[in-house]
């Protein structure tokens, strides 16, 4: 039996994680956090470029629940690793292009990796069964403690007295009876507990922490892979769709139009990468090409860059034209009228 | 003895951060470290991550678009 036991949780900054991992140092268990950054995170990403998003309060609410607990938070960037699961889930994906149960899988996974590089001794996670329609289920989760390899070192304390006895309950490290039986997907139980515990102030759930959720970002994404004709994908590529309004008025290639100055000031930083326009006879967004890109293809990327401008409504507006690395000319193009703008070209 | 700088411009939270904590990992108790960023989280972020690591925040330095924090080591290392 180790001194003290020592355990790796967990923290994805939501209260689930933060209850859990509170439930185990009640019982005298030295805790560290971990947690995953795959570049889909939702955590602040969008609030920091959008420039009227930058008032509002922004924390990082994994380390704001380990400051809540007093304990490390180790967070780990698996973006490059993490590609294999979004491309390729064994267990498919949810409503979008979410590969809930894959994630949760090679999550648990990598902190088993981290457990026995650092020498503790099991994993706490926030599960509760029923809670999550792909990945919190009573038939998953011995399918994520078997498939990342952790088996019986993985403690669900939410949800323990549901599920057989964890080596950390029979090496008596842990008492099964001040744990919970938590189940379905009412909150009440946890926020009874967290009340208990003196928590406050903890992150509501707004949709999940993960874009590849949100219905909008996997149109995006599929359109990147489908046009692309592969799903690789970099960190940039994934950013961008964050970003902007994406538009594809012909198959072989989209705009991304900054919806205002924090985003305009972001898209710059791609300036090198991509063919890119801004207006000069008015004030109007950054706008970026992306994809193999004709003569022609400028033209109507300049009236449509000048139809999201202050011109819009003017008879011409001038357009300068960036190229990579190439020289920049000007057009003087008719803004494109809204109404030969179709919905189907927005992505 | 110079301060080890980590430039984190243009990245957006909470890699920032992830920069810091995988050079910090690499330093001694006392040493310098200073982050360049542009991402506003950071602000909030990195001192975040220094108290949960028992690390100092010495002074953040801020500009129009870009953010300068200075950080020294704790007595835990990472």
């Amino acid at each position: 039996m180790p001194q003290k036991p020592k355990a790796v949780a967990l923290i994805s900054g939501g209260l689930d994680s933060l209850l859990a991992t509170r439930v185990v140092m009640e019982q005298g268990v030295h805790v560290e956090g971990i947690n995953f950054y795959t570049g889909f995170c939702v955590e602040g990403h969008t609030h920091a470029i959008r420039k009227k998003d930058r008032a509002r309060p922004k924390r990082n609410n994994a380390l704001w629940s380990a400051e809540q607990l007093g304990i490390k938070l180790h967070i780990i960037d698996i973006i490059e690793e993490y590609k294999d699961i979004v491309i390729n889930p064994a267990h498919g994906y949810g409503a979008n292009l979410n590969p809930c149960l894959d994630c949760k899988i090679f999550m648990v996974h990598k902190a088993r990796e981290w457990m026995e590089a650092h020498d503790f001794d099991f994993i706490i996670t926030g599960e509760v069964i029923g809670q999550r329609p792909m990945s919190q289920r009573k038939d998953t989760m011995p399918v994520i403690a078997r498939d990342s390899g952790v088996g019986d070192r993985l403690v669900r304390p939410l949800c323990a007295r549901n599920l057989p006895p964890t080596l950390p309950e029979t090496e008596g490290w842990l008492d099964r009876e001040r744990m919970f039986g938590f189940n379905g997907r009412s909150r009440k139980p946890q926020m009874a507990l967290a009340k208990q515990f003196g928590f406050e102030d903890y992150a509501q759930p707004a949709g999940g922490c993960c874009f590849l959720t949100d219905r909008q970002y996997s149109v995006k994404l599929a359109d990147l892979w489908a046009t692309r004709g592969t799903r690789e994908y970099d960190l940039d590529d994934i950013m961008l769709l964050k970003v902007g309004r994406h538009l594809r008025p012909r198959p072989n290639f989209k705009i991304i139009v900054g919806r205002e100055e924090g985003e305009n000031r972001f898209l710059e930083g791609y300036r090198k990468r991509f063919v890119h326009m801004l207006p000069t006879s008015h004030s109007g967004p950054l706008v970026l090409l992306d994809g193999e890109i004709s003569p022609a293809d400028i033209e109507l990327a300049a009236r449509l860059t000048a139809r999201f401008s202050q011109g819009r409504d003017a008879e011409r507006v001038t357009i300068e034209v960036n190229g990579k690395g190439a020289a920049t000319h000007s057009l003087d193009v008719v803004p494109l009228p809204t109404d030969e703008i179709p919905a189907g070209w927005y992505i | 003895m110079s301060a080890t700088v980590v430039d984190a411009r243009h990245l957006l939270c909470p890699l920032p951060v992830i920069r810091t904590q995988d050079a910090v990992e690499k330093l001694q108790p006392g040493d310098a470290v200073q982050v360049l960023c542009t991402d506003p989280g950071v602000v909030h972020d990195i001192p975040a991550w220094c108290r949960v690591h028992g690390h100092e925040v010495c002074d953040i330095n801020e500009q129009e678009y870009e953010i300068a924090i200075s950080i020294r080591v704790g007595a835990s290392g990472s």
